[in-house]
């Protein structure tokens, strides 16, 4: 029974001794420990909510870089059209002018030498006229000789005349 | 590789045991009594033993101070250690008082008051001392460092780890949300006795004093608890204690307020019974499983060396599993510690 009976001194000192170790670290131990844990625990805590944030960050850069190279991509692929079409567009229009041009002086030459040919139509025709004049005269001349052609040829005009 | 090691092992331990066969059997004559020796072991005593060689004791003497119908009396005790007499104080060879300091008064035994610096006391104070410096340090490596860094290593690292789990683990959900408030006392209380467990596993000076396994510690530790619990208790925690929510007629005769106080009592009890006994018992498997050389001793070489080997294998056995319950208690002291404060802290 002895072992189960506490003893009266070793309680006193068991008192005496917690209570001064008790005091001591609670006093001078655990706020250091438990504070700086703490304090390193929310440092650790804002670190990782830091590089998270710089994650998803950086993450947004990369999708920003890929937007601006697609949009590169994208101008390069409309300027290349528009650069083909408006390279065509000028062939055409070149193309359109000197057609035109060519139509046009065609066009011109052809009236010149219509005109050339008409004016040399006229006076081939005026020339034709004064050469048929001439021979008409010297027919005519001929034929007139006798007075009775002559009466013939009035009677003629008189009845065209009439009619 | 490990077989060779292993019977290297117990070739060494089947030679350590012939010089004490031969001791034991070539000492005193008197007869080996292994309870007797055990009970030595864990009992509380005036001197802290060391060796004995050759029937010469080497011990530790430590201070008595008792107050007797002479007055205070503050001495040594190797004073009275070897049936001396001081002053009319000698230690009891029998009886209710035996291994005591007692003195005559009348004819009469009596027991004066005795606060000696036995060797519990002495090994509790340096378990305190040894919590203590272990804290301090970490503290004073915590206070050097910057502000905000990396994680301590060393003495520091392992004391966060430990600190760490302890409170995240046990006190942060059992107590509740002002756990810090709880905390000091309860780490106080865990490293006392993990480290008190630990020390008394060791066999040499200054460890292997039974300081978890004497009721008069455990009882202190089981009574701080309950003042813990019931000085901060919340107004609800004395309502359900004084009034429960249970039908009047359980009220009007006092039977609910007489089972909780009942109730208060039995869990401090209950703490205190389970610590002592788990150590005690402890110590108790592994002196007797050691005096099982001592008790073959004279029974023949083959026998005793055997048996030594085999006692041997179950001391290192138990001293294993004695170095796990070392931290189970510690720890089960604390959890349920923090569970009977946390329950006082409710509030509905």
């Amino acid at each position: 029974m002895g072992l189960l009976t506490p003893s009266g001194g070793l309680l006193f000192w068991m008192t005496i001794a917690f209570a001064v170790v008790f005091f001591i670290l609670a006093k001078f131990a655990f706020p250091a420990i438990l504070g700086s844990v703490r304090k390193r625990e929310t440092y650790i805590d804002t670190q990782l909510d830091a590089a998270k944030a710089a994650e998803v960050r950086i993450a947004g850069l990369e999708e920003e870089g890929k937007k601006i190279i697609a949009d590169a991509e994208r101008e390069k692929v409309t300027i290349l059209k528009e650069a083909a079409a408006s390279r065509d567009k000028i062939v055409g229009d070149a193309r359109e002018t000197a057609s035109q041009e060519a139509a046009r002086i065609i066009s011109e030459a052809k009236k010149q030498a219509n005109e050339e040919k008409d004016a040399i139509l006229a006076s081939a025709r005026g020339e034709v006229a004064m050469i048929a004049m001439q021979m008409a005269t010297k027919v005519l001349r001929g034929q007139l000789d006798d007075d009775q052609a002559q009466k013939a040829l009035q009677e003629i005009l008189a009845d065209e005349v009439k009619s | 590789m490990t077989k060779r090691f292993f019977i290297t092992v117990l070739a060494a331990i089947v030679s350590l045991a012939v010089p004490q066969r031969l001791s034991a059997s070539g000492g005193e004559g008197e007869e080996f009594s292994p309870k007797e020796m055990v009970m030595e072991h864990l009992a509380d005593s005036y001197i802290w033993e060391i060796i004995t060689i050759k029937g010469r004791e080497i011990a530790i003497p430590l201070p008595v101070i008792v107050r007797s119908s002479t007055g205070w009396h503050v001495f040594m005790s190797d004073k009275i250690c070897h049936g001396g007499t001081y002053k009319g104080l000698y230690l009891a060879t029998e009886g209710k008082y035996k291994n005591k300091v007692v003195e005559d008064v009348g004819g009469v035994q009596k027991r004066p008051l005795d606060i000696s610096l036995t060797k519990t006391a002495c090994g509790l104070i340096f378990s305190l001392l040894v919590v203590l410096i272990l804290f301090l340090v970490t503290a004073r490596a915590y206070k050097k460092r910057e502000e905000v860094d990396y994680c301590p290593k060393g003495l520091a690292g392992l004391m966060e780890w430990l600190i760490d789990s302890i409170l995240n683990n046990v006190i942060k959900p059992c107590v509740g949300e002002n756990y810090l408030k709880f905390a000091p006392y309860l780490l106080t209380a865990f490293f006392f006795i993990f480290v008190s467990n630990l020390l008394g596993l060791i066999p040499f000076f200054p460890g292997g004093a039974n300081v978890t396994g004497n009721i008069s510690i455990t009882l202190f530790m089981a009574l701080a608890t309950m003042l813990a619990v019931n000085l901060f208790g919340t107004k609800h925690y004395y309502k359900e204690i004084f009034w429960p929510d249970v039908p009047v007629f359980l009220k009007a005769i006092p039977l609910m307020p007489i089972i909780e106080m009942i109730g208060i009592i039995t869990k401090p009890f209950a703490l205190m019974m389970r610590l002592f006994a788990n150590i005690f018992a402890g110590h108790s498997i592994i002196l007797s499983i050691c005096s099982i050389i001592f008790v073959t001793a004279h029974m023949g070489f083959a026998l005793n060396g055997s048996m030594t080997a085999v006692s041997v294998f179950f001391m290192i056995f138990m001293n294993f599993l004695e170095l796990l319950v070392a931290f189970i208690q510690a720890y089960v002291f604390t959890m349920l510690s923090a569970v009977f404060i946390g329950l006082a802290q409710e509030k509905h």
